[in-house]
């Protein structure tokens, strides 16, 4: 590693800081995208509402973390912001599309005529995959730095589709934790289809990354630094086995266990970001632009971070206020 | 095409849907908080079947506003990179604030405001209320002491290009924005009374006449009577801070071309760019200079003084006339509406007026926006960036692809949420179809 600039600790924070968001986000609106997604996987309607209702005191909340992560970049990396967004442009028009199909079909099929329901369920699905599909795209677009041709558009097109998938698959595992009955049943066969789509996606972008970038290769498969990192991989396989193992045994007789999956899922997540992490850094842009360099003026982050660091602990308290109150199995919404 | 053509079409496009959301969730959170005070005080279900509608209409319009909300923050990325380029310094913190102090909170406790009754005890009920009209009022707060910053930038300097934060308290409390928030909030105020008047209007129309949709009608005739005159001082003093800090805005929404002591009020008029002159024009002597340096032989500095750095009048000039006569309309009908509740009680020819008046709020709060929004180009941040400048490098085609999309979705998106409104609306007040027993019961639930 070259030596770090000084002051650097500032853009290093706020890397940290978004890519915190960022986890948070794909964590958090990953269930409820991939709930989205799974929506119409049955017919029975009080079972989808049951799948909304499991989300519905969370997903606002959820997406603000895309809100903090890309106000992050915008106010921690300006010089980035531009450069990726508008390289981004078309996925990010699709996904907030999907974003605003998604958000209001949940609101609409609830309150819109009864008739109208089934409409809005195929809304709130096709949002939901539209939102998903297109953040892939990004990331597949983003790994690759941005590059052009129909090698990278196709690779990003199967990112896309392995994101539907992965989201698919917390998603599930979600319903697995808080659903009941034969909603639990169906969400674990769900996440077993999701699982084993996912697990050829976290290989693929694995086999893409160190191909597309020789830097990448060297930082992964150079001794000992290969050692070192072995555990990342090693423990992700082993999280797929595991809940390839667990997701057979639904029902349980005793629900104490039943958030494992959705955990085990969450912690995939968190290994894969943190194998993107190390392969970036310390690029905003992959192989164009540094942290360092895009970072906004220090008095500027100094304010943010102060701001940061005294809200963010009320933030993560009331969350596990509003986590504690509509905790356990998902109930029946009613606005009364 | 010309790309920055179009990207200020969906920029205005996006940032005109937008605004509807807000400047209803805005003070409906805070008229919320009002009924179930007034309920927790009380104990009358009347003001709870209140709130119930209410809740579920701010839901809606809530969840519109973050998702047309969100949109925007990504175009400041994908269409106007050069904005954060140069003035990210000042705009970044500000809307970093905005995003922790308002969004988590208002999000977070959306949940317990909506689903949280009888799951949590009746006072936590009423603070998430609480906290969530503080929190949309926080995140209207941090929008507008941005917008104003754009206005009247103060408390920076600028180093190799880029704008540096040099004062916070003079980029907070800049010069323009108190009179922007007030008359901001106001409007949002009075959308929200003239929208309760309205919807409650059109349900006892069709023969809802239950106590809650009758105190609902109420409530928002007496917020409108209330509100209106003091928006209009509010909007006078914002007049006299933009003839100071934007002249040339006013020139244009006063269609005056040459400097003159005394102006006279044009009434209407049509401007025309390419002559300079207004046509058709209808004058009512002295009262311009009256109400905009409150003296008779006041001077007002005309278009023709800022050579081609002033905004296109037609639009600003037109927006300002639709503005003020919505607001001198929303004057008369909610102080002939009090009197007659008073005198009379509801009538159906008042319920029909109310009906009309529904979206009144929405027509005023976006011209508004055109007058100070077109009012301020051709600068993006007077002084520092033209609107050009911060334009990004995306191809016209792809732009007008993604408008198409956007302006297809926002007209399908405005005609599903009126209809739902309505939809709401055509719902009984009580019998409720969703309730499952504890029918009529005004006290919570008991916790599961």
């Amino acid at each position: 590693m070259d030596t770090l600039p000084p002051g650097a600790w500032l853009p290093i924070t706020f890397a940290v800081l978004m890519a915190v968001a960022m986890l948070l986000y794909a964590v958090l609106d990953g269930f409820d995208l991939g709930v989205g997604i799974l929506l119409r996987g049955t017919d029975d309607e009080a079972m989808r509402d049951r799948m909304v209702a499991s989300i519905g005191p969370f997903w606002d909340a959820n997406e603000t973390w895309l809100v903090l992560g890309v106000g992050l970049l915008l106010v921690a990396f300006p010089a980035a912001h531009g450069v990726i967004l508008t390289a981004l442009y078309i996925p990010v028009a699709l996904m907030l599309m999907g974003l605003i199909l998604r958000g209001v079909a949940f609101e609409f099929r609830a309150k819109a005529p009864v008739t109208q329901k089934p409409r809005w369920d195929v809304v709130f699905q096709g949002g939901s995959i539209l939102a998903a599909f297109s953040q892939g795209w990004m990331l597949g677009s983003y790994i690759l730095g941005f590059a052009e041709g129909w090698l990278a558009f196709g690779f990003a097109m199967l990112t896309g589709i392995f994101t539907v998938s992965a989201y698919a698959l917390i998603g599930a595992c979600w319903l697995v934790w808080r659903g009941e009955g034969p909603l639990q049943l169906l969400a674990a066969t769900w996440a077993r289809r999701a699982l084993y789509i996912s697990w050829a996606g976290v290989l693929a972008v694995s086999a893409a990354t160190p191909i597309a970038s020789p830097r990448i290769f060297e930082r992964w498969f150079s001794m000992p630094d290969t050692l070192a990192l072995a555990p990342i991989p090693l423990a992700t396989g082993a999280l797929f086995l595991l809940l390839h193992i667990f997701l057979r045994r639904f029902p349980r007789a005793d629900n104490s266990l039943d958030w494992v999956p959705f955990a085990a899922t969450a912690a995939i997540f968190v290994l894969c970001f943190q194998g993107l992490a190390y392969s970036f850094w310390p690029y905003v842009v992959p192989e164009k632009l540094t942290i360092f360099q895009a970072a906004s003026a220090p008095e500027s982050l100094v304010i943010i971070l102060v701001g940061a660091l005294a809200v963010l602990p009320m933030i993560g308290l009331y969350t596990f206020f509003i986590w504690r109150i509509f905790g356990g199995k998902a109930k029946e919404l009613r606005y009364y | 095409m010309d790309p920055i053509l179009l990207a200020r079409i969906q920029f205005a496009a996006n940032i005109s849907f937008h605004i509807l959301f807000p400047t209803i969730t805005i003070a409906l959170g805070w008229v919320l908080l009002f009924l179930k005070l007034r309920f927790d005080k009380t104990g009358d279900a009347a003001w709870m079947d209140a709130y119930k509608f209410w809740v579920k209409v701010f839901a809606l319009t809530f969840a519109l506003g973050v998702v047309s909300g969100v949109t925007m923050s990504f175009q400041f990325g994908t269409n106007w990179p050069g904005f954060m380029e140069r003035v990210g310094n000042v705009a970044g913190p500000l809307l970093a604030y905005e995003v922790l102090t308002a969004f988590f909170l208002e999000a977070s406790f959306l949940a317990v405001m909506l689903f949280g009754y009888g799951r949590v005890p009746n006072r936590i009920h009423t603070l998430a209320t609480l906290l969530v009209a503080g929190g949309t009022s926080m995140s209207a707060f941090w929008i507008i002491v941005l917008n104003s910053w754009m206005h009247t930038p103060t408390g920076y300097e600028i180093r190799e290009g880029v704008v540096h934060a040099t004062d916070w308290m003079a980029i907070i409390f800049n010069p323009s924005m108190p009179y922007r928030l007030a008359h901001m909030m106001l409007a949002s105020g009075l959308t929200v009374a003239f929208l309760m008047a309205g919807l409650s209007s059109w349900r006892w129309l069709r023969g809802d006449h239950s106590p809650g949709v009758v105190r609902a009608l109420k409530t928002g005739v007496v917020l409108g009577a209330i509100l209106i005159p003091i928006q209009m001082f509010a909007g006078d003093a914002h007049g006299l801070n933009t003839l100071k800090h934007q002249p040339q805005k006013i020139a244009a929404m006063e269609g005056i071309w040459e400097t003159e002591r005394g102006p006279g009020l044009v009434l209407f008029a049509i401007p025309d760019a390419a002559t300079r002159t207004n046509n058709y024009e209808i004058k009512i002597p002295y009262l311009g200079s009256l109400i905009l340096t409150h003296s008779l032989d006041g001077e007002v500095k005309g278009i023709n003084e800022f050579g081609n750095d002033h905004p296109p009048v037609a639009p600003v000039f037109f927006a300002f006339r639709i503005m003020v006569g919505v607001g001198v309309l929303m004057l008369l009908v909610s102080w002939w509406g009090a009197w007659t509740l008073r005198k009379r009680g509801i009538t159906p020819t008042l319920a029909r007026v109310l009906v009309g008046m529904t979206f009144s709020g929405w027509v005023a709060t976006l011209a508004g926006w055109y007058v100070t929004e077109i009012g301020r180009q051709p600068w993006l941040v007077t002084g520092i960036l033209r609107t050009g400048e911060a334009a990004g490098p995306v191809a016209a085609t792809t732009i007008l692809g993604s408008l198409i999309m956007y302006l297809a979705l926002y007209a399908a998106l405005l005609l599903a949420y009126i209809l739902t409104l309505m939809h709401l609306a055509r719902r009984p007040t009580a019998p409720e179809p969703e309730k499952l027993g504890g029918q009529g019961s005004t006290k919570p639930l008991p916790a599961e």
